[in-house]
């Protein structure tokens, strides 16, 4: 299981949730485990298939997008983060 | 009767001079000339030659023993644009000197053809006792309190974020703020807004804000821009030379827009952002490291963007980012330390802890990618509730 730190504006689609654990070796395999475990969560953060379009995810403080994306290896040991844009100021 | 130009003429026909090139090229080598500024102490303190010692035309020959007692040693005298150095050099060569030149193009020559220069204009006392902290940092010191007082700082918002970034910008004394923001003070503001006050209801944020600036330091000049910024005046408010853009606004389209207007004006942007009990820090330098669009090339729907009007923060949040946004725009007016480039800082109050991750250029960046597809400036459609700046 790895931790995922949920952001403050996906927190309503875990229940308030600021750090849920999912599994998976890969980062598809653990956002479709979270997608099972909080589906509102998973209707925010998947889109097709793939990563929304308004969302970054990290794994150990790296974009996926510069890895390998949704194949990109994840351990128990890892953080993932999940990153939407925000515009508070 | 002989005129001014006709000796000019006659002079520079007698002595020799140096040009530009060949000069840098002696300074660089085992056995530079003494090299001799000769202009007055005004034009003297807006710049000169790196190495170069002061001696005003007028007290050449008095003083150019003390400066180059070898009078087979080179010497290289320059002024403004080669006249009066031309005349310097005949003066020291009937002084017995044998191996004297002028630089013919002058400072302004040399300057225009992008050669070095180095300033060493003083601080005024008054400016010595209020920045004194400054000073006594080396990283710092006279020659970047200077730096910091010619810098222009442009601020997107006078609300949670630009309130204490402005605050503390305008007391480093940084020269030049301004200040972007088309809303009023209101009573919901008050909670973290800490540049306005309960006596500024209802008066615009920028002229609350400039007020509390120029009574904190009055080293500070404040530009206002009572507006919100638009595809319209995006251009003009960001096209005056800015050195640094601090972002806090609080919206998406604003947001957008300061992208695209820094990345194609080059300015640096310190982009901080809040919600509730969580900040964001990073700084996007147009092409040394990824811009908001690398990021988010588009800004996400209405249902997935809530503002700080609906979800609230906590007010000392934004004394947190806000404060950082500040420290970076510092770091970059001064040109030290290792500004958040491709690195965002994550703040999280609650727990009281920073997160790093690193951000990345992305080679399809709609605005800073290798085929750029947006090359105009878009007004999207607002879209943040409440519409008061966070």
């Amino acid at each position: 299981m790895s931790v995922v730190r949920i952001p403050p504006t996906l927190r309503e689609q875990t229940g308030g949730e600021r750090e849920v654990l999912a599994d998976g070796g890969t980062v598809r395999e653990l956002l479709n485990d979270l997608a099972v475990k909080f589906p509102a969560l998973g209707a925010r953060i998947l889109d097709n298939g793939g990563i929304a379009p308004f969302v970054n995810v990290y794994v150990e403080g790296e974009d996926v997008r510069t890895r390998d994306g949704l194949d990109t290896p994840v351990d128990e040991a890892s953080t993932v983060i999940l990153l939407p844009a925000m515009a508070g100021g | 009767m002989t005129t001014y130009r006709e000796l000019l003429a006659q002079t520079k026909a007698e002595i020799d001079e140096i040009d530009a090139a060949s000069l840098a090229a002696q300074l660089d080598s085992d056995a530079p000339p003494v090299l001799v500024d000769v202009r007055e102490l005004d034009e003297w303190d807006e710049g000169h030659l790196p190495n170069a010692v002061h001696v005003t035309r007028g007290h050449l020959e008095s003083r150019i023993e003390g400066v180059a007692p070898d009078r087979d040693a080179p010497v290289v005298l320059y002024c403004a644009s080669g006249n009066r150095s031309a005349f310097g050099v005949k003066t020291l060569e009937e002084l017995g000197y044998t191996n004297v030149a002028s630089l013919a193009p002058g400072y302004n020559g040399w300057k225009r053809d992008g050669f070095p220069t180095v300033s060493d204009r003083a601080l005024e006392p008054e400016r010595r006792r209020r920045y004194s902290r400054h000073l006594l940092i080396p990283e710092v010191g006279e020659e970047g309190q200077l730096k910091l007082l010619d810098s222009r700082v442009l601020l997107i918002g006078a609300g949670g974020l630009g309130s204490p970034a402005s605050l503390y910008l305008a007391a480093a004394g940084v020269g030049t703020l301004g200040i972007v923001d088309a809303d009023v003070v209101d009573e919901t503001n008050l909670q973290r807004q800490i540049v306005h006050s309960t006596a500024r209801l209802g008066d615009p944020k920028v002229r609350s804000a400039a007020d509390t600036i120029e009574a904190l330091n009055p080293d500070v000049t404040v530009q206002q821009f009572e507006e919100r910024l638009t595809s319209e005046n995006a251009d003009r408010i960001i096209g005056q030379g800015w050195d640094v853009i601090v972002d806090g606004a609080d919206n998406f389209p604003t947001r957008y827009l300061v992208n695209d207007a820094s990345v194609w004006n080059g300015i640096p942007v310190v982009h901080g952002s809040i919600y509730r009990f969580e900040g964001q820090v990073t700084v996007f330098k147009p092409y040394e490291g990824p811009c908001y669009r690398c990021l988010f090339p588009q800004p996400p729907p209405p249902e997935l963007a809530p503002s700080c009007a609906e979800g609230g923060v906590l007010g000392v949040l934004p004394g947190v980012i806000g404060s950082l946004q500040a420290n970076e725009a510092l770091k970059l007016a001064l040109g030290i330390g290792s500004p958040l480039i491709g690195r965002l800082l994550l703040f999280d109050a609650l727990t009281a802890t920073f997160d790093e991750v690193a951000l990345r250029r992305d080679p399809a960046c709609p605005v800073c990618g290798e085929s750029p597809t947006i090359t105009e400036y878009i007004d999207y459609v607002e879209f943040c509730a409440g519409g008061a700046h966070a």
